[in-house]
């Protein structure tokens, strides 16, 4: 018994040895990490975001990697759950030693981690849209999708051209809500507005009519802004119009999908919201210097994925492509490719065209913003 | 609702009046007032309806296999997601109706196919271990959907109008699903008592509920009945995730958040009883629909999670089910 023991414990140490000696990084791949919500509720940011970042990266590698060594992609599905979020970013970076990490998709999850990849030096590229992912900025921490406070301003200043002064917020209690209710209600003095009615809903709410009831009561509630990334964004729409109430519903850039256009029918005509140009691609000036990459990569994605083609995705297709032009730049070294990302200018991506500071580790202005509204099921310009 | 302090509770003073319908707080002369037009209140009426009627329409799937098993079936709230699943696919290729009809045959079919890979060759399962295998059995649906379907939402077309349609009723605007989804659930609750109470298959598979022994002994195959129960849940499931999938909206985790409501419906209602899971469901659903006249949309689920514990505590059998009754079962 005891041999058998002692041959046993010879045999894992000979295991351990064997598994720690292999290269972190073997010479002719990069390992990169990618923490996405595949599935659960926030499954509609992850999904495509997986799918479009394992496009690009087969792209690269089909093109012979990037200085000749190869992406090797590592997709961890953490259902928009924080804590799994936790445990799979401490693995990507302790066991498999990634070079860098992309996403996680939402907000909550980017925040968990964001002190973990700071502290241990490795990339994270986040694909969240809360504006606390990169203020205050954390050295090693960027983001893609534009900066929730973008989104209120614009919303902001199109109710001011409206004469809208009074509204009501209605927001999901995710990440992406919260941050964005706070932002709704820090910005509204700044342009006269004012919030008669703040209220918060679960994320898995199925039906949100007792709220509008109680929204329509207030006859000085002159539009209802809806900042959600959930399903409910649909509801809302659908309580809103189904109660006859004619109000002007604002929507966050977490419309911009849609599938959700298609789940609201008939109550989504009219929703105006902030959105990336990607929606509208097909019908920006020749001029705009989007517009190849808009096309290029809603092309690619629709032909391959036969789904139209979101904003989300785009964040994903945003963050893999800023890292791969860092490394290509500056080789795979991770202090040289943070300060070339760090540097970046007129990187043209779907949301914006970034342009990275010190200070802007997000990279893009409120124009990487565009009003869009729905007109017959489709997403358009909003007064164009 | 804006910055308020909580004034001392005795300065609080309910006032109804006419108009302006809202509530309003007051903090200078800490005066809470509850103002409610008729307009309101049936608004508020009908959006409790909308929800209670929804949660007791996922509580009878529970009390049906309850009835035959005395076990609690956690994929329940599965079975109604694959309902409103299979009759969205089906959708693209037929007309409603026989999308429907063959959506619920579908997931009858997955409930005994379930029951006899997974249940019926265990003999006397403990509760415990029944509790573990459904939840089981609910995770594996779950993925099994999402390689499916995707992770996308999706929702069956309004049976009439569309939606921004809508019906007013008692001052209230409703959307005419509602109605569907009422008229359907008291449907299913007359069937069902006919049935228990009066076909010989019913009343065999209560034999096997109050004692399966003595069933078996008078020639009743037990097993089969525990079959069919998984069967007629899975079906009832399934015909509600049809008709509520407008109004909800379909994705492939939406039965678990039903489940948590529908299983709170039915021990609030009696374990067991159709009937009082549909009286129980309307309780909660306008209970959940007035609180939030008062206080805000987030403590929502708070009060229905607080009534299942405080029901839990006080009355374990349920409101309206017997205490006798509920002492002779195991669960």
């Amino acid at each position: 018994m005891k041999k058998f023991f002692t041959g046993a414990m010879l045999t894992i140490g000979v295991l351990c040895m064997m598994l720690s000696s292999i290269p972190a990084q073997a010479g002719d791949t990069i390992k990169v990490g990618a923490i996405l919500a595949v599935t659960g509720g926030a499954s509609f940011l992850g999904g495509p975001e997986s799918r479009t970042i394992r496009m690009q990266v087969d792209k690269i590698n089909k093109a012979g990697g990037i200085h000749g060594k190869k992406i090797d992609l590592v997709i961890k599905d953490s259902g928009a759950n924080p804590e799994k979020a936790i445990s799979f970013a401490k693995q990507l970076i302790e066991e498999e030693h990634v070079f860098a990490i992309l996403g996680p998709s939402t907000s909550g999850e980017t925040m968990k981690i964001k002190n973990i990849c700071e502290q241990a030096e490795t990339i994270l590229i986040s694909c969240g849209a809360a504006e606390v992912i990169v203020n205050p900025v954390a050295k090693y921490v960027f983001k893609t999708p534009q900066k929730d406070s973008f989104a209120v301003k614009k919303i902001y200043g199109e109710m001011n051209k409206m004469g809208i002064s009074k509204i009501a917020v209605l927001a999901g209690n995710t990440g992406f809500g919260k941050a964005g209710k706070k932002q709704l209600l820090t910005i509204a003095p700044e342009f006269g507005i004012k919030v008669v009615a703040a209220e918060v809903y679960d994320k898995k709410a199925t039906d949100l009519s007792a709220v509008v009831a109680k929204l329509m009561v207030d006859k000085e509630i002159q539009a209802v802004v809806n900042w959600s990334i959930v399903p409910a964004q649909a509801i809302v729409a659908k309580n809103i119009r189904q109660a006859g109430w004619k109000v002007p519903i604002f929507q966050s850039h977490g419309f911009g999908n849609i599938k959700y256009v298609e789940a609201a029918g008939a109550a989504a005509e009219g929703i105006i919201f902030p959105a990336g140009r990607l929606l509208v691609a097909d019908v920006l000036p020749d001029s705009n210097l989007q517009k190849k990459t808009l096309l290029k990569y809603k092309h690619d994605y629709e032909n391959k994925f036969h789904e139209t083609a979101s904003t989300f995705g785009g964040h994903g297709y945003d963050a893999v492509m800023i890292l791969a032009g860092a490394i290509d730049e500056v080789g795979a070294d991770k202090k040289k490719v943070r300060n070339a990302i760090e540097n970046m200018k007129d990187f043209v991506g779907t949301g914006g065209v970034f342009n990275f500071s010190p200070a802007d580790h997000n990279g893009l202005d409120i124009n990487a913003f565009a009003m869009l509204t729905v007109k017959d099921g489709k997403f358009v310009l909003y007064d164009k | 609702m804006r910055n308020f302090s909580y004034p001392p509770f005795y300065r609080y003073i309910f006032r109804y009046r006419n108009y302006p319908a809202r509530v309003t707080i007051y903090p200078e002369s800490g005066t809470l007032t509850v103002q409610m037009t008729a307009e309101l209140f049936s608004q508020y009426l009908f959006a409790g309806i909308t929800y209670g009627i929804i949660y007791a329409i996922v509580a009878i799937g529970f009390n049906i296999i309850y009835n035959t098993t005395g076990i609690i079936n956690f994929a329940q709230g599965e079975f109604v997601m694959l309902g409103g699943m299979f009759a969205i696919t089906l959708n693209n290729f037929m007309p409603l109706v026989p999308a429907i009809a063959l959506a619920v045959v579908i997931t009858m079919i997955i409930g005994a196919l379930i029951e006899m890979i997974f249940i019926r060759w265990l003999d006397s399962p403990s509760i415990l271990r029944m509790i573990i295998i459904t939840i089981g059995l609910s995770i594996l649906i779950r993925e099994v959907a999402l390689h499916f379907w995707g992770e996308g939402v999706r929702s069956l077309p309004y049976f009439n109008g569309n939606e921004i349609s809508s019906i007013k009723i008692f001052s209230a605007q409703i959307s005419p699903q509602v109605l569907w989804v009422i008229g359907v659930c008291l449907i299913i609750v007359t069937l069902l008592s006919l049935f228990f109470r009066f076909t010989s298959l019913g009343l065999e598979m209560r034999a096997c509920s109050a004692n399966r022994l003595a069933a078996t002994l008078c020639g009743i195959n037990a097993k089969n009945m525990v079959t069919f129960s998984f069967m007629l849940s899975a079906g009832i499931g399934a015909l509600a995730g049809c008709v509520m999938s407008p109004i909800t909206y379909t994705q492939y985790d939406c039965g678990t958040g039903l489940a948590i409501k529908g299983f709170t419906v039915a021990v609030l209602g009696g374990l067991g009883n159709s009937m009082a899971a549909v009286a129980a469901g309307l309780l909660l659903g306008i209970i959940e629909a007035f609180s939030i006249g008062i206080v805000p949309l987030a403590f929502q689920d708070a009060i229905s999670i607080t009534i299942l514990l405080i029901i839990l505590f006080v009355r374990p059998h349920g409101l309206f089910g017997s205490s006798e009754a509920a002492g002779l079962t195991e669960f």
